[in-house]
């Protein structure tokens, strides 16, 4: 009895469609210009305070103010006194260099192997990647003396085995880097895209993802190395040498060379920072010549 | 030095018996298909029926739960997709943000290892044969989404494929976009002579462009025919819901013809004789110089066009789609009729 018609006129804007551009929402009032100065000095102040502070600290001296405690901490004369800072430096460095490595050759390889092909997986991931920020470290080193006692025996003492346990203290931070990063893009469709174009998947990890997740990729290294950098509880309880142990000697010795070593650290951290803006901006208009980006 | 020619390699593509399960939904049940070297066809069907899944297995992103993929004489199956020799355009923007329009055109020679001086060449070529030349140097991002999927389709036809595969390229364009790249890939698809796979949901852009059409249902290939075989003579009901508006109209059959509206109309396929339904296009529909028997409800002016609903004196609503010429109006008394097309009886 019934008579229809399922197909009516096609709508004017299909239904597939969805808009290019987002378009604005409702404008906001920009904050005086005043607001904005003030708001600024403030928190700039907030930095800079405690910055200059310990500048002016470690530029005391009996008379007044010099540079005698950083010429001393560089002369060959004190280099005897020093020689655990440098030690530690230098571990906390390899430290940094291996968590890095940890982060950027096991986290994000499996970050990408779970978006690409094991999706389901990304709720397990992340709790288990956000699970150390929940253990204090006390807690974490109660559990890990009796791991680092087979861990000498099998690889030694060395201070760089303490990147194990760094790399799991810095996971919960890379891992919100680069899952951000992964979800700004469409590293599926990517992927894909370049597969077809024929390229297997060291390419497509090399010369597609990678690229594009540059910025997340040094994000999570800048604060792996952060971590690493300031990292004191886990070293010192483990008995290892790092920065901050050797740091936390030498105040006993010469608080002087300790505000020293912190502002050059802060310092170290301040060049990366700018490094990463420089290196993983990202790129606005052409910039290569075209038969750069063709060749 | 090679350009993109109308010589370039193009090869058939066979599907037999592939089937495709997620879990305990059965996405693809023994789907077939064969598809003649240079052809282009489009996998129509509503969402959900799996188009997609079928077009993503022919390219090698899924692995079917059994059957066979063959490109030209080769089963395909067991290859990996970047070594199928396809060229691929997604519905979703797929250029790499990160190289700009030149570079992602030539990824795909880079991949092939082709020498930079004829990588140059054929990138130049493939961008112009998109309209794209001049934009050789910017980025994704400054492009239009019109934009953007040429240049994928410049990416995809530049390293000249054997198969190319379109997923839905053009469902996040606008209408008028739409029509314009539809165009211009028939255009550029018939020119290079290359065997193509477009999976749609417009039934429109299926028509428009395809050779023939393979309309799925539930992971079934209902129908596979030339468009306007698969308009007039649609095979099942859902190939006539699907394909254009149908009208079901009840009937009494005998000796395979249906008495619609004091006319004995052929059936499409025999029948026993009895009550059925009878699918009538509104375009079949007509108004005869005789005693009236309907009353006109509304009529819409659609441009060529308009659309006229009428309910007939036994309380059957019709639409009637006729010439913007033939005005009607509200409340008219007219006399309905159809033309003496074959109709299918379901």
């Amino acid at each position: 009895m019934a008579v229809t018609s399922p197909a009516p006129v096609a709508p004017a804007v299909p239904s597939g469609a969805r808009p290019r551009r987002r378009t604005a929402g409702p404008s906001r009032p920009a904050p005086r210009t005043a607001t904005a100065v003030i708001t600024l000095s403030l928190i700039a102040a907030a930095f800079a305070i405690p910055l200059i502070s310990m500048l002016e600290f470690s530029l005391r001296t009996a008379d007044g103010h010099g540079l005698d405690h950083w010429i001393a901490l560089f002369s060959p004369e004190t280099a005897g006194r020093y020689s655990v800072i440098w030690t530690g430096l230098g571990n906390s460095l390899i430290l940094a260099l291996v968590t890095v490595a940890i982060v950027l050759l096991l986290l994000a390889p499996t970050m990408l192997l779970v978006t690409l092909r094991f999706p389901r997986l990304r709720r397990t991931m992340e709790l288990l990647c956000l699970l150390p920020l929940s253990l204090p470290a006390i807690v974490l080193v109660v559990g890990l003396v009796p791991i680092y006692l087979g861990i000498g025996r099998s690889l030694g003492t060395g201070a760089w085995t303490l990147a194990f346990a760094y790399g799991v203290t810095v996971i919960p931070y890379a891992y919100r880097a680069i899952q951000s990063n992964i979800d700004a893009v469409d590293v599926v469709t990517l992927s894909e895209a370049a597969r077809t174009l024929g390229a297997g998947w060291l390419s497509v990890v090399l010369r597609v993802l990678v690229p594009n997740l540059r910025r997340g990729l040094l994000a999570a290294c800048l604060i792996s190395v952060a971590v690493v950098l300031g990292e004191f509880t886990i070293a010192s309880l483990l008995n290892r040498s790092t920065l901050q142990t050797a740091l936390f000697v030498v105040n006993k010795q010469d608080p002087y060379a300790a505000v020293i070593l912190s502002l050059l650290s802060l310092a170290f951290a301040y060049v990366l920072l700018v490094l990463i803006g420089r290196v993983g901006g990202p790129r606005r208009g052409p910039r290569r010549r075209r038969d750069r980006a063709t060749s | 030095m090679s350009t993109l020619t109308a010589s370039a390699p193009s090869t058939g593509l066979t599907v037999r018996t592939v089937s495709k399960s997620f879990g305990r939904t059965t996405v693809l049940h023994d789907f077939d298909l064969e598809i003649r070297p240079g052809e282009m066809i489009s996998l129509l069907g509503p969402s959900g029926c799996g188009k997609t899944t079928a077009l993503r297995i022919i390219a090698g992103l899924e692995s079917p739960d059994g059957g066979q993929v063959f490109l030209g004489d080769r089963d395909v199956v067991s290859v990996p997709t970047n070594r199928r020799d396809l060229g691929m355009v997604f519905q979703s923007y797929s250029l790499f943000p990160h190289l700009d329009v030149a570079a992602n055109t030539a990824f795909g020679l880079g991949m092939r290892r082709v020498d930079a001086a004829e990588r140059r060449t054929r990138t130049a070529e493939a961008l112009r044969l998109v309209g794209l030349e001049a934009h050789a140097e910017r980025y994704p991002h400054e492009l239009s989404g019109g934009q953007q999927q040429r240049v994928a389709l410049a990416r995809a036809l530049v390293t000249e494929p054997r198969l190319l595969l379109l997923d839905e390229p053009l469902s996040a364009l606008d209408a008028k976009v739409r029509v314009q790249l539809r165009d211009q890939i028939r255009q550029i698809q018939l020119r290079l002579g290359i065997t193509t796979v477009f999976v749609t949901h417009d039934q429109e852009e299926a028509l428009a462009v395809s050779d023939r059409i393979a309309v799925m249902n539930e992971g079934r290939v209902e129908q596979f025919d030339t468009p306007e075989r698969l308009y007039r003579t649609p095979a099942t009901s859902a190939v006539a819901a699907f394909i254009g508006t149908s009208l079901r109209v009840p009937v009494t059959v005998r000796d395979n013809t249906a008495l619609l509206f004091g006319l004995a109309v052929a059936l499409q396929a025999p029948r026993a004789d009895g009550e059925a339904t009878v699918l009538v296009r509104p375009e079949n529909v007509i108004v005869v110089q005789a005693e009236p028997n309907a009353t006109v409800l509304s009529s819409s002016f659609l441009g060529a066009t308009r659309r006229t609903l009428l309910r007939t004196d036994e309380g059957l609503e019709l639409i009637m789609q006729h010439g913007a010429e033939q005005t009607l109006d509200a409340e008219q008394r007219v006399s309905v009729s159809v033309r003496p097309e074959p109709v299918l009886a379901v």
